[in-house]
């Protein structure tokens, strides 16, 4: 993606003014002759004729809570049917107030998440204030459109952004397309393959005013029904100990669940299944 | 074609360094010390949001002292290098010593062939971690690069300043000591600087990844409570 032997380390990146970047760091890369957004010029297609597939992130679930936001990924990606990595993560703290979770082609969707991670920080320093969260869902946006040809040879990437508004004090959640276009939604979304039966136990389960634990729970849960029709979902590991990520975003910003946290709340969600029987 | 003035180079460098510590010595002074759990900062500054004293990279901090469109130019440009090299190679691969030469690179390049040096003076801070002590790269208005582990003093009326916060420095001070040190040092013998007279920032090893904090007004203002009491 990146060509390593023209980023310059050794001068100091001093611009003219009217070719000045300014606080954008994808700007930046550009005027240093570095392109973040290669296009191959051949297409994924061309791969799988050779037999070779591209890993793929899955499920990601987020919804909305009194005080914020929880965002839960399962830990898979897969090779066309085979698993190609158990222990992905796919949840990433963009700053100190939002998350970003990931789905779709894995290697291009990690890259993009970290060049999102340093504009936002790049921006912050330069700047000496936090964009908003709404700067920040549009700086994504423009992300996303900047890949949409990668994304038409195959490298589709779709991202599920939320965070703290520091403004509104509240969390809000944000869905992109193909295209870059964004939507905000109301309380709840996930994306991924397992996306559709993950939105259907939230919807299900979701209330107004709901505590952070049980956010929690419930994105659990949703990520093990998503698990539970979606081959290519991740459920709970209890033989490796592998876990969902689970993450929450509030006024005092971007947290990361404990493993531990993770794996008593997943088996508490695994045993009232269990205590359903064999009709489920 | 005009054939300019034959005029000794020595002359020359004299006069340029004569013009850039003139411009600097009028600006206030700043100084940067070590102490029991990272980096202090400390500069005399009313201004709120005119700063001196800024965040690099994870472990990095800068600060300016003289003309401040020229300093904050190579604080941004030292952002940019710093996200630039973590971004291709990893946030562990971005150092002080490395940004600290370029910066010396380029003002030295700036005061032999441009028209005019740049009038300041900066530093580079980095917070050591495990075995590697703290560094604090001084850089002039010429390129010249002073590395030292336990203070510096940047600015105009730097000589006594030094004078008077060395004769307090201990190099496991802790914060709240440090900050006096440095409060007492800026102000000297006849004046008596407040939290509105300064800007203030720390490179803490209690701070996660992101170690640089700006002390806050109400912050400062509760460090500096304990002084009025005298306890």
């Amino acid at each position: 993606m990146l060509r390593l032997e023209r980023v310059n380390s050794v001068t100091l990146p001093v611009f003219d003014t009217r070719e000045d970047p300014g606080p954008n760091f994808v700007n930046l890369l550009v005027r240093s002759g570095v392109a973040p957004f290669e296009v191959p010029s051949g297409s994924v297609s061309d791969l799988s004729a050779k037999g070779i597939v591209i890993p793929h992130g899955t499920t990601i679930a987020a919804l909305r809570y009194a005080d914020g936001i929880v965002m839960a990924g399962d830990r898979r990606a897969t090779e066309g049917n085979f698993i190609a990595h158990r222990r992905i993560e796919k949840v990433f703290a963009a700053d100190r107030y939002s998350a970003v979770g990931i789905a779709g082609a894995a290697g291009p969707a990690v890259e993009m998440v970290r060049l999102f991670q340093t504009q936002l920080e790049h921006y912050e320093k330069v700047e000496g204030v936090n964009l908003s969260l709404e700067g920040k869902a549009n700086q994504l946006s423009q992300m996303i459109r900047a890949n949409l040809t990668m994304a038409m040879q195959g490298l589709v990437i779709v991202p599920l952004f939320a965070g703290w508004d520091l403004q509104r004090k509240t969390g809000r959640i944000f869905t992109y397309d193909v295209t870059g276009g964004r939507y905000e939604e109301v309380a709840y979304h996930a994306i991924g393959s397992g996306g559709k039966d993950a939105r259907t136990t939230i919807k299900l389960g979701i209330r107004e005013g709901m505590s952070r634990d049980e956010a929690i729970m419930l994105a659990i849960s949703a990520l093990y029904e998503a698990a539970d029709e979606d081959s290519a979902t991740g459920g709970p590991d209890l033989i490796r100990g592998i876990y969902p990520i689970i993450a929450t975003v509030d006024h005092t910003g971007f947290s990361k669940l404990e493993d531990a946290d993770v794996a008593a709340a997943s088996q508490e969600v695994i045993a009232s299944k269990t205590n359903a029987g064999e009709a489920q | 074609m005009t054939v300019p003035f034959y005029v000794a180079p020595e002359q020359v460098m004299k006069d340029r360094a004569d013009y850039a510590r003139k411009g600097i010595s009028r600006g206030r002074s700043l100084i940067c010390t070590v102490y029991k759990d990272g980096i202090l900062l400390a500069a005399e500054n009313p201004s709120r949001s005119l700063h001196k004293i800024s965040e690099i990279y994870d472990r990095i901090a800068f600060a300016g002292v003289g003309k401040y469109n020229e300093f904050d130019q190579l604080r941004v440009a030292g952002i940019r290098h710093a996200d630039t090299k973590g971004f291709t190679y990893s946030r562990d691969d971005v150092d002080a010593r490395s940004l600290a030469n370029v910066y010396a690179q380029y003002l030295g390049q700036v005061f032999t062939h441009e028209m005019k040096p740049l009038e300041v003076e900066i530093l580079v801070a980095e917070l050591g971690m495990d075995e590697f002590p703290s560094q604090l790269f001084h850089i002039l208005y010429d390129g010249t690069v002073m590395d030292e582990s336990r203070f510096t003093v940047l600015g105009g009326d730097s000589e006594s300043i030094s004078e008077r916060f060395g004769a307090l420095f201990r190099p496991d001070w802790p914060l709240k000591e440090a900050l006096r040190a440095a409060i007492g040092a800026l102000g000297g013998p006849e004046r008596n600087l407040g939290p509105r007279d300064l800007e203030v920032a720390v490179l803490s090893k209690n701070n996660g990844r992101r170690t640089f904090d700006r002390m806050g007004f109400s912050a400062l203002e509760s460090l500096l409570e304990v002084r009025k009491d005298g306890t």
